[in-house]
Order: C-alpha cells, then structure tokens, then sequence
C-alpha cells in the first residue's frame, strides 16, 4: 500500500495500487504505516486527484443550527474571538474569507483547533470538550458562507451564522466547492 | 432532492455589501475646547528663557543615529544644515534595500561608524550595510530564528521598534522575548538572554535603551494578560541585574524608602495589590512596550507603563496601579524614585508608553527640568521631572473621554457620559483606544522651540464584556468600533508649542500618522504616511516641500546623518502594517469592523492605497 488513507474510500484503493505499479511512483516508499486521519496539504503525491476523507464524528454538525450558535458562544468564551474577531482576524487569520491555509472542511477545522499550528494557534485538544471543538469548527465553517455573509447587517459579521451544509465539505477543503463561499477580497478596487 | 433544493439556495443568496462602511465622522460638538479642558500650574512665561535639551541629555551632534531617539534627551533633532526648505525639492533616492519582511516594519534604521544597521519586523532579521561604499553593500545578516509562534501573541502586527549601537555592539529584542547583542564587526551573537515566555502573553517589541552600561528592556502583552515588567541587563555579559514589576506588592514593583510620589493617591503601601481585587494584578497587564529614557542630570530612568487588562473594566474595580502611568528609577537598583498615573482605573486602553522628550523649559517665570509627554488620552503633559509634578496639561488631539486634568490631585476629571458600562454600547468616545497618538513618536527642535507630533483623529464606540483569563490568550472583553474623529481626517501633525500650551499649526492626513517624525536644523520635518508618501514640511510653517511615494506605507521611524562623503541623508522604513496597518498585512478581512482590536472599522480602505511590503530607502541631494 502507498496510500496513507487506505480505510476511508475503498473505491480509490484500487486506483492508488494501479497508480503504486506505474515507473514514476516506484520513488515513493512501497509500504507506508496505515494511518487513518485528517489531509493536511492538497498535495497528495502518487495519485492523479485529492483524496477527501471524512471523519464520521463530522457527520452531526452538518446542517445543525445548534452546533452554530453554541460555536459562536465558545467562540467568545475561549478567547478565539481575541485574535480572530468576529471572523475578520487580527492576532490571528480571518476566517470569513475563502483563504484556507489547512483545509475548510469541518475535519480539517477541527483538526486545526486539537494541534494547533506553529504560527501562533494554540493546541486545544486535550483542553476542551471534543464536542465543543467540532462546534467551534462549524461556527468558523459557517463565517464564509453566503448566507452568514448575507445576514450581515453592520460592520460586526457573523452574529447570525448558517448551518454548515453537507456539500460545503464536497471538496477536498483547500477551494471550497462552488455557491458555498462567498468571496469579495479577489477584486480590490483601487481608491479613485 | 433535500440537497438539490439547499444547492439552489447557496446559489442565489443575495451579496453583501462588497465593501465595508466607512462610519461618519464625529461631529465638533462632542469634542472639548482646548480652552475649556487644559490647564497649568501658572501662565507661560517665554521671557524666562530659551527651552531646549541639556548638553549632557543632547550631546554635540556627530551626525550618526546610534539610538532610535537619536540622543538620551529624545529630541531627534539632526543639527544637519544641506538639506533646507529652498532645496529639498532637488531631494532623490539614493539607494534602497530589500527587508525581505512584508509586515509592519516600525524600527529606525541606525548608523554608526559608516554602517547602517536595520531590524525587520518578526523573525527580526538584522541587515549591516556598507555605507562607505557605493549602494551600501550587505556587511552581514543576522538571523535571530524566534520562534514562530510568538507570532500569535502580538496584538498589533509582528512589529519591532529598533535597536541600538554601543560600545560595538548592536542590541535589540525578538518577538519571542528574547534581547540579543550582536558584534557589530562580526554579525555574530555575543550574548543572548531569554526574558519573555510566550506561554504567559509575553513578546517583546520596544527598542531597548542603552546608557552606562545597562540595557533597559520591557515586554509587551497588554491585550494577553500579561504581568508587566521591565529589566536591566549588563551590557557586557546579558546578565539580569534588576526586574521591577509594574502591578503587586512593592518588593515587586522595586518601591521602597525612595519613592516620592507627588500625589496623595499614590502614596501608601502595596498599592499595586490595594488598588486590584484580590488576585487580578497577577494579570493585570502593565507591559513596558513603549519608550525608556535616560536622564544623565539626575541619574533616572523614566518609562511608562502599560494599560490594565482586561480592557473591561468592571473586572478590576480600583486605581489598578501602577498601570497607564509613568515610573522614575534609579538606573542601578531599578528602585522607584516617583510615579504618576495618567489614567488611573484605565477604561479605554489608553497606555501610558509614548516617548519623554528630556528639556530644560521655561515655566512659572524660570527654567525647570521637564519631561514631554503626549499621551493616549489625548493631552500633552508637562511634567517637573525631579518631582513628577505635572506643571501643565493639555489637549493635543480630540477629547471627550475626560473634561481635563485636575492638577491639584492629578487625577483626570471623569466625564460621566463617556464611562463605560457592561453591556451597553458607548458611543463616540474620544480619543480611540490606539489613543490621541500611539506609541510613533514626536520630535522636537530647539531652533523652533516647537514638538512635532504625529499623531491620530480616530474616536471609538465601546461595547466592555465579561472575559475569561486563559493563559496564553487574548484577555481583552470588550467591542470597540473605531470611527473618524472630528472633520474625518483621520490623521494630523501638529507643531506644538510647549511654552504657550497651544499648536502653531497643523497638517491634516486621511489615514492616522503611524511613522514617527524628524527635525534637521535645516527646519525640515519628514515623516511618513499609511498610503506611502514620505514628506518633507517646513518645521516653522508646516507647508509641504517635498514629497516621495515608497512601495508600501510608512509607520516606521525616520533619521538624518551624515554620510562618509559628508553630505546629509535621510533614511526610512517603508512597510506597512501595525496595529493601524494590519488590514493590509493581516491577513484581516475589511468587512469585519471589529477586527483588529476595532481598529480595521476606520481602515477598511486602506488596501485601496497600499500593498504590503518592507524597504530602506536612503535620500540626498545630487553631489
């Protein structure tokens, strides 16, 4: 086996063998340690496309309203909100832009909250409630998309977030799939 | 079917407004008169004498820039005469270098013995340039490596004052908490001492300041909760010799048989526990991020300190000293000589670290020693410095947060309209939280007589909230929305006249001045702006001679020296970002009015100016 995410789409396991016998793949390791869990780069040398996996734990913060609202609370409670703000950053990234450093999906997300990362996110996972993090992650999930953003009515965003639909997590995390976020920052108009 | 239906509505859900809103102007009205808020112990008295720094506070000028003050009496005066007011506009770029770094670099570039020395924003790389020969060749690089998760610590950019030349070394401070003297000849570490631990908040972003020996060093965190200090260090070895703490006990705080403060509030003991509930001074910010000076007349250091966190206030009911005020020291002990507080029980952010100016001033018809101090409150205060007696405040910029300053207790006068309460939006307050200037500072010429302040028109709508303190985390609590102040220009340069209590005139900017200011004895003053044009003003009219655009903004601090050719040169860091620039070196999303502390709110336009970006660029007159 050369693929590192063999259990979650047994369809694409025989792809990756096909893909392992081809002359250019014979550089990679022939055996790699089984490791079930979250992609953290769109680059997943050996195959001709992204592998998407899914955590199933992910599956009952999609289209949860609950899961928002309380992320929103957290959000605040444990500080989030000092670096990030209302999703527009500061100390830390924004968040409502459709920038994802590692991953957009609800997974990747959380998957970001447990670790940390080195530039400055702290590591939350063994601090927090793991139910809390998955609602944190659907909160900042939900800053990005077209109807949170619509439902802005001031210059503080995402008081009122959407529920995270399932088809928001249909790529692999890195461009969000299309109609799912709702970007302004490509085109900056100069001042006149 | 479910999820075909919920696609059709993703894909016509209506757009938001693409740009955000810049908010109104605050109008006049709510501002307070200059008349009617300022105050002084006596009626200027000019005839008196002639106000300008001691010799032994501003040596003879050698037309090098060893320390970012330029001298330990602040004044960043250049006694250079080529470049005047009749030939500024023959000025041209000489040369100019890459930092490499595109974040808001605040530093003032630094020349000693025909070499140039630069510190970058993090990872706080240090560039030695050849000034002896032609475009200023590289010496060395000195890569500090910090470690890249004090990034997530700063609360406004990544930024780093400066650093300083002495005795062959070159010494500054890391965002990771460290102070690191390199040999000026070898680029190499002589030593290396870690102060700060960013598991507790703690950065480091001051310039340090150098005299005799020591190196005085403060950290920043403010916003993380931090438990503020400031050290001295041994030149020679990094040695720790002394820390003073700015909130607790008075062993702590280095208060002892010395200490003489000039008003009742702050005489007594443990005011540093008395003045906090139990416990809350532990991380009650009071970090030293902003500007140490030395005083070789009376052998003191002043420096101020930050503001209390978090910013709700109604989680530290008291005077929360010794946060938002000054502190004198002695130089070898650290053991406090005086303290005055400038916002006690701080309710807007409104830290006490902008830079001293050291000058002998006439005042109440003879010369006293004083020190300059325009605050983040928004008043320019004249203090005895022997005493820390405040001769005179006044309002330099907006104010309706305080009805003035009562100087007989020293203490602001509240004005009930404006106090903040949890839960309840106040609105336009003034000055803003970034204050009536931030921590970019002023010059002063002793040719005019006049202080050069570069500074904000930014007022702010306060929303305080309960906060938890998580360690390592912002401790703020509060939604602050910035707006422009009165008229919408959202930046000014005023020259001050400290004698008479009033400005002799002023430039309006559209985007707050974050770059500090210098004055040649040509009776030039150059400074910065956030959409990149470096300026040259007539230092006794204010009228503009000479302007030059850069790649990026300007919020750094400009020198003046003598080259090894003999001419004059100006030299600036272009590099926008800071706590004012971070939505253009964020990443920071202009829609969210709140980002940035609230700051982005009065700035969501700056990216229709300016790029990020991060370069020296040196000046002078064809030769």
């Amino acid at each position: 086996m050369c693929s590192r995410f063999p259990i979650e789409v047994a369809a694409l396991v025989a792809i990756l063998l096909a893909g392992c016998n081809k002359g250019p793949q014979q550089a990679l390791p022939a055996e790699q340690p089984s490791r079930p869990g979250v992609i953290d780069s769109a680059l997943d040398p050996g195959v001709d496309h992204s592998l998407v996996t899914t955590d199933p734990r992910a599956a009952a913060y999609y289209n949860n309203a609950d899961a928002v609202n309380t992320g929103k609370h957290l959000f605040a409670q444990y500080n989030c909100s000092g670096c990030h703000s209302n999703g527009g950053g500061g100390m830390g990234p924004d968040l409502m832009d459709d920038v994802w450093i590692y991953g957009s999906r609800l997974e990747q997300i959380h998957q970001t909250l447990v670790d940390g990362r080195p530039n400055g996110m702290p590591s939350w996972g063994n601090k927090v409630p793991d139910q809390q993090l998955w609602q944190l992650a659907a909160y900042v999930r939900s800053m990005s998309l077209p109807q949170t953003l619509a439902a802005q009515t001031d210059n503080t965003p995402s008081q009122t977030p959407a529920p995270v639909p399932p088809e928001a997590d249909q790529g692999a995390g890195w461009a969000p799939p299309a109609a799912t976020t709702n970007d302004y920052t490509t085109t900056i108009k100069g001042a006149d | 079917m479910r999820i075909a239906a919920l696609m059709l509505t993703l894909t016509v859900a209506p757009l938001v407004a693409a740009a955000q809103t810049m908010p109104s102007p605050v109008p006049q009205s709510e501002i307070f008169t200059r008349e009617e808020i300022g105050h002084a112990l006596a009626p200027p008295t000019p005839e008196a004498g002639r106000t300008a720094p001691s010799i032994a506070n501003a040596p003879e000028d050698d037309g090098q820039w060893t320390m970012p003050s330029k001298n330990y009496a602040s004044t960043r005066f250049s006694s250079l005469t080529e470049i005047t007011p009749n030939n500024v506009k023959d000025l041209k770029p000489d040369f100019s270098f890459s930092l490499a770094v595109n974040k808001g670099q605040e530093a003032a570039p630094i020349v000693a013995d025909n070499t140039m020395y630069v510190v970058t924003a993090y990872p706080n790389i240090v560039y030695a340039l050849d000034l002896t020969k032609p475009g200023a060749p590289l010496k060395w690089i000195f890569a500090p490596k910090p470690a890249p998760a004090s990034q997530g610590l700063a609360c406004c950019d990544v930024v780093n004052r400066g650093g300083t030349v002495s005795n062959g070394k070159y010494i500054f401070n890391t965002l990771d908490g460290q102070t690191i003297a390199v040999d000026v000849k070898t680029g190499s570490a002589v030593w290396r001492t870690q102060l700060g631990d960013i598991n507790r908040g703690e950065t480091i972003t001051m310039a340090p300041l150098v005299a005799k020996g020591r190196v005085y060093v403060g950290d920043s965190g403010g916003e993380m909760g931090v438990h503020g200090w400031i050290v001295a260090l041994d030149e020679n070895s990094g040695k720790l010799l002394w820390r003073g703490y700015s909130t607790g006990p008075d062993a702590q705080v280095l208060i002892g048989s010395d200490f003489k403060p000039h008003y009742p509030s702050d005489q007594g003991k443990d005011l540093g526990v008395q003045s906090w509930p139990p416990q809350a001074w532990e991380i009650g910010g009071g970090a030293v991020w902003g500007w140490v000076t030395y005083d070789p007349e009376l052998d003191m250091i002043y420096h101020g300190v930050g503001n209390p966190g978090p910013w709700n206030n109604e989680q530290r009911p008291g005077d929360n000293k010794w946060t938002a005020g000054i502190f004198a020291r002695d130089p070898a002990t650290g053991s406090a000589r005086w303290h005055y507080q400038y916002s006690p029980h701080d309710e807007r952010d409104y830290d006490g670290v902008n830079e001293q100016i050291l000058l002998d001033m006439p005042f109440a018809g003879k010369m006293q020693k004083v020190l300059i101090h325009p605050d983040r409150d928004g008043y320019l205060y004249v203090i005895e410095r022997n005493t820390g007696t405040v001769l005179s405040a006044d309002p330099f910029a907006p104010v309706n947060s305080t009805k003035g300053i009562d100087l007989q207790t020293g203490r602001p006068i509240i004005n009930p309209a404006k106090q903040v309460r949890l839960g309840e939006t106040v609105r336009d307050i003034c000055p803003t939280a970034s204050g009536g200037k931030d921590w970019n500072p002023s010059s002063f010429s002793p040719q005019t007589g006049l202080l050069y302040i570069p500074h904000e028109n930014i007022c702010m709508d306060w929303t305080s909230a309960e906060v938890n303190y998580i360690a390592g985390t912002p401790y703020v609590g509060a939604l602050v929305l910035m707006k422009p102040g009165p008229g919408g220009n959202r930046g000014e340069l005023t020259a001050w006249d400290p004698v008479q209590r009033r400005p002799a005139w002023a430039v309006k900017e559209n985007f707050p001045i974050w770059s500090g200011t210098v004055v040649t004895a040509g009776d030039l003053v150059f400074y910065g702006t956030m959409d990149g044009w470096f300026k040259a003003v007539n230092a006794r009219t204010g009228d503009l001679l000479w302007r030059y655009k850069v790649d990026s903004g300007i919020i750094s601090q400009p020198i003046s020296y003598r080259g090894p050719d003999g001419h004059q040169y100006i030299a600036v860091l272009s590099g926008v970002g800071g706590w004012a620039g971070a939505v253009v070196s964020g990443p920071v999303d202009p829609r969210d009015g709140s980002a940035a502390l609230g700051m982005v709110n009065v700035m969501s336009d700056l990216p229709k100016y300016t790029t990020a970006g991060g370069a020296l660029y040196v000046f002078s007159l064809p030769h």
